[in-house]
């Protein structure tokens, strides 16, 4: 009798999450639950300037106060060449200022002491004497002539220009803007945001003199990478480095980046001999670590009067902040933004990109993207529902028209990407159907004759997951693969560890099944580990949707592995030739002979009891999996809105999400993925942002100038699936944690501007703040965004 | 979030909560519901030496009508005892209104009408409630009780002239010289944000026109303001448009905004104008209704 798949927890089962029960009773075990003997606590002294120049720092205060155990500064760093740290796009970040603060709430120095009351009052007696300089909060004040410089650090640095990059076919592009009948043009800001997880960031820094072993306990989403990085960086030696990231309270991208934080608690363990712990608060993480977005777009169409997009044309201005460390975006094809149009077939594409140093805090990091395709996404459905409006053609006519059909895949994008699989049509007339799309037209028109205002949005897109191939992507130089290692015990149970880390997305449940799936060990008897990187085998972690393309990939490959062995026990133990063994799930048999057979758990006790001669024994393996392409999901989401026209408020009526994430493991989880996505989409959309005013002020440095909806206010969703397997994964998955964020924002964004579309309004700025909204009706002009917000 | 060290009290009475507070010398401070001062301890926005918790005080929980239609909040009543009680809705239309639209569930369960009120926060929604009826609070100090108008009580951003040893033991609405209507609107981006605008309406009917008005503004200035020109434009009438519209545009003209991050002066005193004819408006209907 073969196992069913769905009861053994396996593909396709919406098995519930197993590690809710810890979360749910309290016993999860996050930065703040460790404790340590001897441990003693630090807090960092941040800037409360945007742009100074450091006269003095003066310590002996703190010094002084009883239980404080050392006082760090920039100075002191300098002295041990750890001022300044490499960031992962090759600049350099101040670990602690010595020079200038360039940012608000930088961070300026350190205190370690007895316990963290002391050691914020120890901050609080630090004296730093500032000279003001102008701050620079826009790209526009970045490169106007005269501007301050703000990296005076770097040799040969002599604007604030960080780079200049180019992608495309220019003439091609040129060609087809010659021959357009129409040519849409938009500008907009997508506004600064933060990951801001529940969790802050903190680490706990352990040295031990005796052994000469660091260990580090800290929030982040790629220990080995940060194993390799303290290796190089601390010059310290890599097995004697140990880097555990434990439960993560949320990450999204905020938790790949290196801090200044744990650096310091590093050498302040070292310095001290004894471990010390950092734990970030809010207005800590939201001021300083990586922020997502702050990108602006001049973006052209060129088109045809038939619908058809013959090419594009985007100029982008991104704003990174003090210093620049994204994940090597120049690298990744500007950061993948040129993934935008991916899944329409536009004739010729042509991008150019300018980023610039300003005084705010570094970044930017992907939030809750493969290297801020958000953006791009974004940029790219707000762009056709402008050439729509512009052509006097139905927002969904128009995608339809230029949508990649079904049977041109694989699929060359203009920008040279390869997209493999998917039925676009199919989803979007699904979201039609699904939102009743004829009949909203409809209602619209005659809610519009009563004064009302109601709006439909259309997003769809396919972005790029699961980095990398090897070919094209790394970090630092090492290749973005991943890996899995399977140990199936005696008694048919097992322990799987992978080199990605889970910070809520479930990896403990889904991996478990993917082995159900393979091998028919039930995925209750699957135990999951991951984040030690004396345990977990080398792994690039998690972030740009890549852990179930690439690490669950692996899950697959080992398990697979595990199986080809487990074959060869169970020809012996059935004494055929392993060419007359059928697999069906759990359980080998001989052919033929179905009723002679042994199970995969028959088979793990042979492997360490009864194995055939000359067989290595043990049921163990590993598998690194270097993935052939990028995976490409697809989504459509529509929403409607009615938009208050006296106030400018405006409600969510209906969200529909058709996702084709390629096959399911884990349904619920997938839909999980989708809502919270959908959540930050509309967040984006309505209220999360931080902006900065003309003195460089950071406004959005706690929750209540920095919101994120509550239950309260986020809409319902309704959910829909198609499924093309992706055609190189092992399982056909294609990931699903960041396509709501991605696609979602503009999905909201059209529906405003569609609503008001009578009044000529091509932008408004997200977020689609009520007086935004209010003033574009009543004016009927774009509105701006973009920094400094004034402040009477 | 780490506060300064500070001393904690928790006295059982009044009367030995001022005693207290006269002995700490003006570096004590009140904890009542703590869901303001707690966030500005940890923020070391505030530094008190002394806590005198209230909370263990027993008998100031109340909100209660005086035969004579008095209406007196204990300073231990949350804004969840509000949001809660059925007879408010009759009794005390504008605080029905206003009392599920402060802040979010969690902090309702805790903090206080009255402790939001000292507060003076010109966004905190109490005090233009209390503006728009007139209210006042008692304070208890060494000298025995006094009552202050709310107008009066606050004299600025986060300050009132209570004494450092004075405690508001109750919030009073005096009675109403009619039937009571009333509303508050507020624009806020999220449970729990506070106000960009909001509107406190009350009104006391009497043989079809308006006996009594009061309109309170919040977040609209550098304190909660008290728009008594645009309730005067209401006093006398039957509520009717024209009137509404005028009390509206007296309103707007009443709100000194600033323009930020939550959006222009202008729009603030539009929005301002939009909401004083919008509770007009219900409270119309629902005389019809009644009618
Ligand atoms: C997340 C969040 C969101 C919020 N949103 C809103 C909102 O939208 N609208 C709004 O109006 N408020 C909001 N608040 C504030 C909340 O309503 C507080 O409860 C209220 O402002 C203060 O009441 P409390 O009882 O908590 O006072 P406490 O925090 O205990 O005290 C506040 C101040 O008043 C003084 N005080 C308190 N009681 C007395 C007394 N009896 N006599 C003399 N002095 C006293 C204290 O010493 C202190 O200085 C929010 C708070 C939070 C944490």
């Amino acid at each position: 009798m073969a196992l069913d798949e769905i009861k053994i927890g396996g593909l396709g089962a919406s098995r519930r999450r197993v590690e809710d029960n810890r979360f749910i009773r309290g016993k999860g075990n996050y930065i703040d639950d460790i404790a340590l003997p001897g441990m003693l606590h630090m807090e960092i002294l941040r800037s409360p300037l945007a742009h100074a120049r450091i006269r003095s720092i003066d310590v002996s205060a703190a010094w002084a106060i009883p239980g404080v155990r050392m006082v760090l500064t920039g100075d002191m760093l300098a002295a041990r060449n750890l001022a300044w740290m490499p960031t992962l796009s090759y600049d350099t970040q101040a670990v602690l200022a010595t020079d200038k603060v360039r940012f608000q709430g930088q961070e300026v120095a350190c205190v370690v002491a007895d316990d963290p009351y002391i050691a914020k009052d120890g901050c609080e007696a630090i004296v730093v004497d500032y000279e003001p300089l102008p701050p620079i909060v826009n790209p526009i004040q970045a490169t106007a002539p005269g501007a301050p410089l703000i990296r005076d650090d770097k040799t040969g640095q002599d604007s604030n220009v960080v780079f200049d990059w180019e992608v495309g076919d220019r003439e091609g592009t040129d060609r087809a803007f010659a021959e357009a009948d129409v040519v849409s043009t938009i500008e907009m800001h997508y506004p600064r945001s933060h990951p801001s997880p529940i969790e802050a960031c903190g680490s706990i820094a352990d040295f031990n003199r005796a052994t000469s072993k660091l260990t580090v306990y800290m929030t982040t989403q790629a220990p080995h990478i940060i194993r390799a990085a303290v290796a190089l960086v601390a010059e310290l030696p890599e097995h004697m480095i140990r880097i555990v990231s434990p439960d993560l309270g949320g990450g999204f991208g905020n938790k790949v980046p290196v801090y200044p934080g744990y650096v310091v608690s590093i050498l302040a363990s070292i310095l001290l001999e004894c471990p010390v712990k950092w734990i970030e608060d809010k207005s800590g993480n939201l001021i300083s670590t990586g922020f997502g977005r702050d990108i602006y777009l001049k973006g052209e169409m060129a088109l045809r009067n038939d619908g058809r997009i013959l090419g594009v044309r985007m100029h982008t201005d991104s704003d990174h902040g003090a210093f620049f460390s994204d994940a090597q975006p120049s690298k990744f094809k500007i950061g993948l933004m040129h993934s935008a149009f991916s899944c329409y077939d536009i004739g010729a594409a042509y991008l150019t990109a300018q980023g610039v140093y300003t005084n705010k805090a570094p970044g930017g990091v992907a939030y809750r993207c493969s290297f801020r395709v958000t953006e791009a996404m974004f940029f790219q459905e707000r762009m056709v529902q402008a050439a729509a409006t512009d052509l006097g053609m139905d927002q969904a006519e128009f995608r339809r028209v230029n949508l990649v059909r079904d049977d041109d895949f694989p699929h060359r994008t203009p920008w040279g990407l390869l997209t493999d699989s998917g039925q676009y049509g199919k989803c979007l007339d699904l979201g039609l159907e699904a939102i009743g799309y004829e009949d909203f037209l409809r209602q619209k028109e005659e809610a519009r004759q009563r004064g009302r205002l109601l709006g439909i949005g259309i997003s769809t897109m396919t972005e790029p997951l699961g980095a990398g191939n090897s070919r094209e992507y790394d970090i630092l130089g090492i290749k973005m693969f991943d890996s899995a290692e399977l140990k199936v015990h005696m008694t048919g149970k097992a322990l799987l560890r992978t080199g990605a880390k889970t910070q809520g997305q479930g990896h403990e449940t889904t991996w478990a099944q993917i082995v159900a799936h393979e091998l028919g060990i039930p995925a209750e008897d699957v135990l999951v580990e991951e984040g030690d990187t004396d345990t977990a085998p080398f792994g690039m972690g998690t972030y740009a949707s890549r852990s179930t393309p690439v690490a669950g990939a692996a899950v697959s490959m080992v398990s697979r592995k595990i199986r080809a062995k487990a074959r060869k026990i169970a020809a012996y133990l059935l004494e055929v030739s392993e060419e007359d063994i059928d697999w069906e799930l759990g359980r080998f048999s001989v052919r033929g002979a179905p009723d002679r057979g042994v199970t995969i758990q028959e088979c793990a006790i042979a492997a360490y009891s009864n194995m055939p001669d000359g067989m290595e024994p043990g049921l163990e393996n590993n598998a690194y999996y270097d993935p052939p392409n990028l995976t490409w999901p697809f989504a459509c989401y529509i929403a409607t809105v009615e938009v208050d026209p006296e106030t400018g408020v405006w409600d969510v009526l209906r969200v529909v999400a058709v996702d084709d994430c390629g096959v399911r493991i884990n349904p619920m989880i997938v839909e999980g993925q989708i809502m919270g996505g959908l959540t930050e989409a509309y967040a984006m959309a309505n209220m999360q942002f931080i902006t900065f005013d003309e003195d460089g002020n950071c406004i959005g440095s706690n929750y209540m100038d920095y919101l994120l909806p509550t239950a309260w206010e986020t809409p319902g969703f309704e959910l829909h699936e198609v499924v093309t397997p992706c055609p190189h994964h092992p399982i056909g998955a294609k990931g699903i944690g960041e396509c709501a964020t991605v696609g979602g924002p503009a999905a909201f964004v059209n529906a405003v501007i569609d609503a008001i579309g009578d009044t000529g309004v091509r932008n408004i700025d997200m977020p689609l703040l009520p007086d935004r909204v209010y003033e574009a009706l009543t004016g009927g002009h774009d509105v701006s965004g973009a920094p400094p917000v004034t402040t009477e | 979030m780490y506060p300064s060290r500070f001393r904690y009290e928790a006295p059982s009475t009044v009367a030995e909560a001022v005693a207290m507070l006269a002995a700490a010398d003006g570096e004590a401070k009140i904890l009542a519901g703590g869901q303001s001062l707690i966030p500005m301890m940890k923020l070391r926005f505030a530094a008190p030496a002394m806590i005198v918790d209230i909370n263990g005080i027993g008998g100031l929980d109340y909100h209660r009508s005086d035969p004579d239609g008095t209406y007196r909040i204990g300073a231990l009543c949350r804004h969840a005892d509000l949001e809660k009680s059925a007879a408010l809705a009759d009794a005390q239309p504008t605080i029905a209104a206003a009392a599920p639209v402060v802040a979010d569930p969690l902090v309702r369960t805790r903090g206080t009408l009255v402790g939001s009120v000292c507060h003076a926060d010109p966004q905190g929604d109490w005090a233009s409630v209390m503006v728009s009826l007139e209210g006042a609070v008692v304070a208890q100090g060494p000298n025995g009780r006094r009552t202050i108008q709310v107008t009066d009580l606050i004299d600025g951003p986060f300050q009132t002239v209570l004494a450092p040893d004075e405690i508001a033991v109750e919030a009073v609405i005096p009675a109403p010289r009619g039937a009571r209507a009333g509303g508050y609107l507020k624009l806020e981006r999220r449970v729990g944000d506070f106000a960009t605008v909001g509107v406190a309406v009350s009104v006391e009917m009497s043989g079809g026109s308006v006996a009594r008005a009061g309109i309170g503004l919040t977040g609209v200035g550098p304190a909660t303001i008290n728009a008594s020109e645009a309730a005067a434009a209401l006093a006398g009438t039957a509520l009717d448009a024209d009137a509404v519209d005028a009390a509206a545009q007296l309103a707007a003209e009443a709100a000194q905004p600033r323009s930020d991050h939550r959006g222009s002066a202008d729009y603030k005193r539009h929005v301002v104008a939009t909401f004083v004819r919008r509770i007009g408006a219900q409270i119309q209907r629902s005389e019809h209704e009644a009618a």
